[in-house]
């Protein structure tokens, strides 16, 4: 029997608010534990949230990202259950009153396809603290971190449109894209800035009926995510091949260890309790507020890659590339214009650079070569001042810290040379010294000799230390010997 | 001194009649002297308001004081105070010490006022006798084997037996104005968002309301002037003009239509009281103003509603205390569920224990739609009905509760019996609106309060009106004979 699989994804996004949801305290990652929670955050008796304006903004932005309809009057409400990370023993958060209503996205698939993937609402809530369970604490001893506590969120809920690993990887990868191009998330990921929870059932291919789900939480990347829809989905498979059923529960997968495992079924699910929470009033967007955020709403993926093509003459794949991460395109737009050679200044961001920092496992934004210094670099590559390989030398520089690329060619003396004067005497010098390379050249066959030119290529750089411009000399070679033969 | 009004007292103390020093040190003896038998006070801040007295005495000197300037007060133990032990009347909250105040507290330190202690009161504000208590029950100054109802008990036992000359109080369900009627003074619930919930612990909190808590009408509305504020830490705060509550005191009441619900004077009214508040409709009738009767169809569904709504809520509200962060922490636990089970079971007290599986059970699963949805429909009725009312009337009179006090234990085993205490009280907090109790007779030795409602934010008029009432009547100038003797002093 083929099967087809069924996909729905919760998606959890930090905004990029300055303070917390419900208080003044600050959302910065990476403090020490408990020093960004306030008494709000505390949940101290007698304290009272204020809903952060700007976390509101910004979920109405999204709303407007997605063509969603926008609720203009939302509420909050109160999700009881029991935690040490959860200080008020109650997430605020909300249910049947949601700030943004059903939208769009559509995601582009490998083969050149794209698919709609409907949105049916994304809502406000606050982010609960963290248990460390490991690190600094005696054995069997839970620390509680609060400074995640109260981190304004929104959850995007899907319709269960995606039928495969791939496309929800798209899915996935497009929303980080319009969350951080319109500015509301910074789309760490390894900070837990989007967290994914993945919907999955199996049905025989062509059934209308959807198989049980089940729920995978907590995602925080992508590799994470195809591997665990992978194995759930063969694990769903097999289940049922065998004359077993799937059961609704919700389930965790390691990255690590690559073991996914139950967390707990339907029956052992909370009871939530939702009820509306009564120290929020209901929220308000005008119609002024929404259309002064449509009108300032920054640049969306789609459009910026469709510019990227018009106004830099990139592939669509390379304006895909690019144009779909706000920080890289940012990134390449600095670069490109310092550089004055788009296409080369695109090469570059998503070759040398895009690689370097995946290896070391950095984003854009904490780059060691900033988007001048590559701009610079390019710049020279350009103008043939120097070769690619005595580029990646200045890249190397760059990234060491050494300076600008100007500053590092000086600095090592990379100067190119492409005076043809110099270039032409030193081939004629070169081919004098190698009378027996030369008569082979000759002796072979006019179809194979282009093989042969790579070694006198060779002895020419070492002649010139590296600094002999390569399209030049390969020029004047060919002339020369042609002249020879 | 202590028989003194606060308007009387801030003349004297303006006046240099005595200084806030002196006053405070008398107030801290009649504490140290008489509380032991009421157990209105729960916590002491004798040294603190020395200081505070001494700082009044300086700005009084220099003039421009504001009018509660070196008046000192009581806090009920519910309104968080910075560096002072509070409770809320519980034992999950005994070791509690808040590094905040509630704005409340801020108002009066502002304007002031000296802080002399904190008050008893029912557990996290549940109960209507003051008997659930960590602290024990507070006694009734009118008559010692008597609760003073609750839960603001310690604030009106305190004010009764002249310990303070006013407290602040606060009032769910006529936590205010059930202790005021029961101790014969003036208490005052603000229209819902009058005065901020900042830094007042919650039990519900779409119907808890801070308000003052006095002798007089005029001292309570010296009060609120002082209490009610704007306050953008709490997003239910109504952002408003404070007016001045002193100074439509003396407006004759001349033409003023109070509306008397027939559904106030039903079956459960105990005669004494219904006589006493029928006398003192009259009083006012012979002032010029006129008796409209009136109807509130859906009053009989207030309280149940109301144990609905409210439960809920604090069944949220009171999930914090889980001895996680603060408060009570059961010893040894076995794990987190041993945690939890134990240190609620534990820190809290049994109405307590009550309410939060009343809540529970209304908000669950399948259970919803049938009570806390139908309770938010009754409050809506509740609130229709006192729309009609006051299109046709300027404020709205009745008894504040069924009968004067009760003897300790007497609705122990019936918590029902205990809820229908608030049969009166509670539909103005389900509706949000200002309510006051007034002292207007005596039964059994025993005083009962006339319960004035106002429309939203009437609280003005309201105050006007029980002044003019004072004026002409001495119910409110009764002394409880237990503290006879320490008036001589």
């Amino acid at each position: 029997m083929s099967w087809e699989t069924v996909i729905g994804l919760e998606v959890h996004v930090q905004l990029a608010t300055k303070t917390k949801i419900f208080s003044g305290a600050s959302t910065a990652f990476g403090a020490e534990p408990n020093t960004q929670a306030c008494a709000i955050d505390l949940a101290m008796p007698g304290t009272l949230p204020v809903l952060n304006k700007q976390a509101v903004h910004y979920a109405v932005m999204f709303g407007l990202a997605i063509d969603a309809e926008i609720g203009q009057e939302s509420a909050f409400e109160r999700k009881n259950y029991f935690y040490p990370d959860l200080p008020k023993g109650y997430q605020t958060t909300q249910l049947e009153k949601p700030i943004v209503g059903r939208g769009n996205v559509e995601i582009q698939l490998a083969d050149g396809r794209s698919k709609n993937i409907r949105i049916h609402h994304a809502h406000l809530e606050e982010d609960a603290g963290k248990s460390l369970h490991e690190g600094n604490f005696r054995h069997g001893v839970t620390g509680i971190d609060l400074n995640r506590a109260g981190t304004p969120l929104i959850e995007i809920v899907s319709e269960p449109d995606m039928s495969s690993a791939e496309e929800a990887i798209a899915f996935a990868k497009k929303l980080h894209s319009i969350v951080t191009s319109i500015g509301i998330c910074d789309g760490e990921m390894s900070q837990g800035s989007m967290r994914f929870d993945v919907n999955v059932s199996v049905r025989p291919t062509g059934a209308t009926e959807l198989g049980t789900r089940t729920e995978t939480k907590n995602l925080n990347s992508f590799k994470f995510m195809e591997e665990a829809i992978a194995k759930e989905v063969e694990r769903q498979i097999d289940l049922i091949e065998d004359g077993g059923s799937v059961i609704q529960e919700t389930r965790l997968y390691n990255g690590d260890t690559k073991v996914a495992r139950s967390m707990r079924s339907k029956e052992e699910a909370n009871d939530y309790r939702y009820f509306p929470c009564p120290d929020l009033l209901p929220v308000i967007v005008s119609d002024e507020t929404i259309e002064e955020l449509r009108r300032n709403l920054p640049e969306l993926p789609d459009a910026r890659q469709a510019r990227f093509v018009e106004q830099y003459g990139l592939s669509d794949y390379d304006a895909g590339v690019l144009g779909g991460d706000a920080a890289m395109a940012a990134y390449f737009e600095i670069a490109s214009e310092k550089s004055g050679n788009a296409k080369l200044a695109a090469n570059w961001t998503m070759g040398e650079l895009a690689a370097r920092l995946n290896n070391q496992d950095l984003s854009i934004n904490k780059s060691p070569v900033n988007a001048e210094q590559l701009g610079g670099l390019v710049a020279r590559i350009a103008d043939n001042s120097i070769s690619g390989k005595m580029a990646k030398e200045v890249f190397e520089g760059m990234w060491a810290g050494e300076g600008s690329a100007d500053e590092i060619i000086e600095a090592r003396g990379l100067v190119q040379v492409s005076d043809s004067g110099a270039l032409e005497q030193m081939v004629t010098d070169v081919l004098a010294a190698n009378q027996t390379m030369v008569d082979d050249y000759i002796n072979t066959e006019e179809a194979k000799r282009k093989k042969k030119l790579g070694g006198f290529m060779g002895k020419i750089m070492q002649a010139s230390k590296g600094q002999a411009n390569p399209q030049q000399v390969n020029k004047i070679l060919a002339q020369k010997l042609n002249e020879l033969v | 001194m202590h028989n003194l009004t606060i308007a009387q007292l801030a003349k004297g103390l303006q006046s240099k009649d005595f200084s806030s020093v002196e006053l405070t040190q008398h107030f801290l003896a009649r504490i140290a002297e008489l509380n032991p038998a009421y157990n209105a006070v729960i916590t002491v801040t004798a040294e603190q308001a020395l200081k505070a007295a001494a700082a009044a005495d300086k700005r009084l000197a220099a003039g421009n004081a504001p009018a509660l300037c070196g008046i000192p007060i009581l806090h009920k133990d519910i309104f968080c105070t910075n560096g002072v032990r509070t409770s809320c009347g519980s034992k999950m909250l005994d070791n509690f010490i808040p590094p905040y105040s509630a704005t409340v507290v801020e108002n009066f330190e502002q304007a002031g006022a000296v802080v002399l202690g904190k008050t008893n009161m029912d557990e996290f504000a549940m109960g209507s006798s003051n008997e659930t208590s960590f602290y024990g029950p507070v006694k009734n100054p009118w008559a010692i084997d008597c609760v003073p109802g609750g839960s603001s008990g310690g604030s009106a036992a305190a004010v009764a037996a002249r310990l303070a000359p006013g407290a602040t109080a606060t009032d769910t369900g006529g936590s205010i104005r059930q202790p005021a009627a029961l101790c014969g003074i003036t208490g005052l619930k603000p229209t819902y968002g009058r005065v901020s919930r900042w830094g007042m612990i919650a039990f519900a909190s779409s119907l808890d309301q801070g308000g003052p808590m006095a002798r007089t009408a005029e001292d309570c509305a010296l009060l609120l002037n002082c209490m009610a504020s704007y306050d953008d830490k709490d997003s239910t705060c109504i952002d408003r003009d404070v007016p001045d509550y002193s100074a439509d005191l003396n407006n004759s009441i001349k033409g003023l239509k109070i509306g008397v619900p027939k559904e106030y004077f039903s079956d459960g009214l105990h005669a004494g009281t219904e006589d006493a508040v029928r006398s003192a409709l009259a009083e006012l009738e012979a002032q010029g103003a006129e008796l409209v009767e009136i109807s509130l169809p859906n009053s009989a569904l207030s309280v149940p509603a109301y144990y609905v709504i409210a439960p809920a809520e604090a069944s949220a509200n009171l999930s914090r205390f889980d001895g996680v962060k603060y408060g009570y922490r059961c010893e040894d636990p076995k794990d987190l569920n041993d945690l939890y089970t134990r240190t609620r079971a534990e820190g809290f007290g049994e109405e307590v224990q009550r309410r939060i599986l009343i809540g529970t059970y209304c908000l669950s699963a399948g259970y919803y739609d049938a009570y806390y949805g139908k309770a938010q429909q009754v409050r809506q009725l509740i609130q229709q009905d006192f729309e009609k009312a006051f299109a046709q009337v300027d404020v709205i009179m009745g008894p504040t509760c069924p009968s004067p006090a009760f003897k300790f234990g007497s609705k122990g085993d019936d918590p029902v019996a205990m809820y229908l205490e608030d049969i009166y009280t509670i539909a103005t907090n389900l509706a949000g609106l200002p309510g006051m109790s007034v002292p207007c007779g005596m039964v059994e030795s025993k005083p009962v309060g006339l319960q004035i409602i106002g429309n939203y934010f009437d609280e003005a008029r309201m105050l006007n009106v029980a002044h003019q009432y004072q004026q002409a009547t001495d119910w409110h100038d009764q002394m409880p004979e237990s503290i006879q003797q320490g008036a001589e002093s």
